[in-house]
């Protein structure tokens, strides 16, 4: 026992930390950045991977036609310097900045946008998000195999131009291309280890990847590290004050959370809930707290009784106190949701309510004429405290206000969603985040047999109206049709939207220039460390 | 004994066989599916990815051309990681979690004997009940509990140890390995003091107490050789535990080891992985308890002639 103790007391000696400098500190001074950045990687291939994680790698390693504009949510010039758009709004024309290259030194031309964009729409692949570039003349048929000629599609290459040819004008069509499905591969690169339709392509390792952002790859290993650093032909350089990022695949927000406290990471991107307060106590300035561009909601599977009539799908919202749920059980910033997309104050801002009247609610229960005493509905949600917390919430709001009967019912994350998809649910928990800025990205989700609907719920005038939005140029036309959608949405509500998301995550004060912006991005090259 | 080895051996077959037929009926049984997303595929997307990956045969041919594969050690690609396959996964973390598993178990090993060693010489005083009563309280801390609490000692509070790594950082490997060794350290303490007051109470004992042999030399040459037998036979389940249950651990410490595979292949449906992990599992705790029952043979005469290792 003694031999132990004096063994362990040797080990802990050897790894004393310097207690001056962690190793935030130490590799804020080399501009190397430390983000713990949730689940290991599915991979690093824009044309199929799907996740944040994913996202957040690939800003440093591509570049699109444009970038994210993290202080305005626009865009600024990324591989195109320049683009003209035409009276109809239904021709764009990228120029290119002959100063964009690869990390092999090459030029990136229109053409390999041409390939890439082919790749992602061509059905092989089975890109799960190919349907970005829908907009795009004649994408939609090619990726479903209607269309067989790409040339058909609206995307050609002249000199140093791309003239992408949309179906509709689409006013947030530059929003789309800050979206990595629509980013460039080096088309030789994935040809030499692969092919353009091979899902098990190497082109992405270590050794053979060629990427055009102001990062180059410099090692991944699994469940461990992915490092990069800074990419010297990048166009941008000038600006750019990271020198290497590191990317933490930590999933366990706990592990995370002790990781930034000890110094080991910039940036946790999550918090555990129970630790916020105790955070916004003793460390306001590094805890981030801001709107994010998503909405967390109920959808009612609007094929079964009694959840088919409007007058009860009513009866549920108005006996919901989001109040209460946001306040007491989230405490985490949230705010209540009066639509369905979150709103802006500065653009969209639909007029729409969503009140808590248990009065009213009892009224139109009563004009649905559904009797309480049925077998009772199914809350359906994935399994996860915070879940189960809002749903307990709600099942004792429904039974005090309106005295239903609700069973909760949690499944592991595969059974939920096969579940929702194949229509097996009453009610389920769900949530969206926005890809782009734009209303359409949540408004287009409720069309007629969408894929993402999985509510049944139909409604022409609402597709109608969305049709008709399409063809505006004018934003604000546009936003005053989508209005309509959203009001409509919201007096038939397959979905009852609870609270609009916020992001929480806690930040080094050494990261600077850092904009807090709703779909949480920050393209590195704009970043600083101190 | 080589005869019987071998027959161990070849019992292998069948029962990684059952174990990859059973898994598989059982994952293609369960509701949801490798490509299931929040954000709905359309149903020609999730055609090709089915053709991409052999999911649209009869489950039977899926069976049979898996097998075909993996005898030939082709575990076939991952699902969730495209472009890798399964065992390149499972290669990239098998060494650290065999590490994590030798360190642990040395440590359990050490302490848990030690320990054990000690109350069993004093039965009833307060070297046996501290020991026991710490070793109770091992085996009831689960690693998921120990951990975060020995990281909030000596990595937030005290600052002296790292709390995340393996090999990163000196003495990263220290608080991974005392998580998850505890539990089996503790084990090894009751096992070695009932295996030692047993053989201590043996005529043999006597006898070599009455010829005058030295205390020492009678526990460290007579009575220890049979006193540890107990912990011997539980090594190979143990090991095989510690390798299965390092998940915890892992994620904990942030380890990139097999064991996260293991239990996220479940979560993720990737079907590749879990019959990858599973046969990978099950061939490691046939062999770590085989080797056991080889040095228990080897410790324990009687077992051996009576040929305990079939």
């Amino acid at each position: 026992m003694r031999i132990f103790f004096v063994v362990f007391i040797f080990l802990i000696s050897c790894s004393g930390k310097d207690d001056t400098a962690s190793k935030v500190d130490i590799f804020s001074q080399q501009g190397i950045l430390l983000l713990g950045n949730g689940t290991e990687p599915s991979g690093i291939d824009p044309h199929i991977v799907t996740g944040v994680p994913e996202h957040k790698i690939l800003l440093a390693l591509l570049e699109g036609l444009v970038i994210f504009n993290p202080k305005t949510n626009g865009v600024l010039p990324g591989v195109a310097s320049e683009w003209s758009i035409s009276k109809d709004g239904l021709i764009y024309t990228f120029t290119f900045n002959p100063d964009a290259k690869w990390t092999n030194g090459e030029i990136v031309k229109p053409e390999h946008f041409v390939y890439s964009w082919k790749r992602i729409l061509s059905p092989e692949l089975g890109a799960q998000y190919a349907d970005m570039l829908y907009v795009v003349k004649n994408a939609e048929g090619f990726h479903k195999g209607q269309i067989k000629d790409f040339n058909q599609v609206g995307v050609s290459a002249f000199e140093n131009k791309l003239v992408v040819t949309l179906e509709n004008p689409t006013p947030y069509f530059l929003n789309i291309l800050t979206h990595y499905s629509t980013w460039p591969v080096h088309p030789e690169t994935v040809e030499k280890f692969g092919g353009m339709i091979s899902r098990n392509n190497q082109w992405t390792r270590v050794n053979n990847f060629i990427g055009n952002g102001p990062f180059k790859l410099d090692s991944w290993e699994i469940n461990k590290s992915l490092k990069v650093s800074r990419n010297d032909l990048y166009w941008g350089n000038n600006s750019n004050k990271i020198n290497g990022i590191e990317f933490l695949p930590i999933e366990n927000e706990l592990t995370q959370d002790r990781l930034f406290r000890s110094g080991g990471i910039h940036l946790a991107n999550t918090v555990p809930t129970e630790k916020i307060k105790r955070y916004r106590e003793e460390r306001p300035n590094q805890l981030i707290e801001h709107n994010y561009f998503g909405t967390y909601y109920y959808r009612i599977n609007t094929n079964k009784y009694p959840l088919n009539d409007v007058n009860f799908r009513r009866a549920l919202s108005l006996s919901i106190d989001r109040d209460l749920i946001v306040k007491s059980i989230l405490k985490g910033n949230q705010k209540v949701s009066y639509s369905f997309t979150p709103p802006d104050e500065n653009s969209y801002n639909p007029n729409t309510k969503l009140e808590f009247n248990p009065a009213k609610a009892k009224l139109l229960l009563k004009e649905s004429g559904y009797d309480v005493n049925n077998s009772p509905l199914e809350v359906l949600y994935n399994t996860s405290e915070g879940h189960q917390k809002i749903a307990q919430a709600i099942q004792e709001m429904w039974k005090k206000y309106l005295g239903l009967n609700v069973v909760l019912t949690n499944v592991d994350w595969k059974v939920y969603l096969a579940r929702e998809t194949q229509g097996e649910f009453d009610i389920s928990r769900a949530g969206w985040i926005g890809d782009y800025p734009d209303p359409f990205t949540f408004l287009d989700m409720m069309v007629t047999n969408r894929g993402n609907n999985k509510t049944g719920w139909s409604n022409s005038a609402y597709d109608e109206i969305l049709n008709n939005a399409a063809s505006k140029i004018s934003t604000k036309q546009r936003y005053e049709l989508y209005e309509e959608a959203e009001k409509i949405l919201i007096d038939e509500l397959p979905v009852i939207p609870l609270y609009t998301y916020t992001r929480t995550y806690l930040l080094s004060e050494r990261v600077k220039n850092w904009q807090n912006n709703i779909l949480d991005t920050n393209p590195y090259q704009f970043l600083s460390l101190e | 004994m080589i005869q019987l080895i071998l027959k161990r051996l070849f019992t292998y077959i069948p029962v990684l066989l059952v174990v990859v037929i059973i898994t598989f009926l059982m994952i293609h049984a369960a509701p949801g599916g490798p490509f299931d997303a929040e954000r709905v595929a359309s149903p020609e997307i999730i055609e090709k990815l089915n053709e991409a990956y052999n999911l649209d045969k009869p489950i039977h041919v899926q069976i049979y051309n898996y097998l075909f594969n993996a005898i030939q050690g082709d575990f076939g690609p991952s699902f969730k990681y495209p472009g890798r396959t399964v065992t390149e996964l499972i290669m990239s973390g098998l060494p650290t979690t065999i590490e994590l598993a030798i360190y642990s178990i040395l440590f359990a090993i050490f302490l848990g004997v030690i320990s054990g060693l000690v109350a069993s010489l004093n039965p009833g005083k307060i070297l046996d009940i501290v020991p026991m009563s710490i070793s109770l309280l091992g085996i009831c801390i689960p690693s998921i509990i120990l951990g975060p609490v020995l990281v909030l000692i000596f990595g937030i509070w005290y600052e002296v140890l790292p709390v995340y790594g393996w090999g990163d950082n000196p003495g990263d490997k220290i608080l991974p390995t005392i998580t998850l060794g505890t539990a089996y350290a503790a084990i090894f303490a009751r096992l070695t003091r009932g295996g030692m007051l047993e053989i201590l109470g043996q005529d043999y004992i006597r006898t070599a107490r009455a010829k005058g042999l030295s205390e020492i030399r009678i526990i460290i040459i007579h009575a220890l050789r049979g006193g540890i037998l107990p912990v011997i036979s539980f090594l190979g389940p143990a090991i095989a535990g510690l390798l299965a249950g390092s998940f915890v651990v892992e994620t904990i410490f942030q380890i990139n080891g097999v064991g996260r595979f293991y239990v996220q292949a479940a979560f993720n449906r990737d079907y590749t992985m879990i019959l990858g992990t599973s046969i990978l599992f099950t061939f490691m705790t046939l062999t770590f308890v085989l080797i056991s029952d080889i040095v228990a043979s080897f410790l324990n005469p009687t077992l051996r002639d009576s040929g305990g290792l079939e």
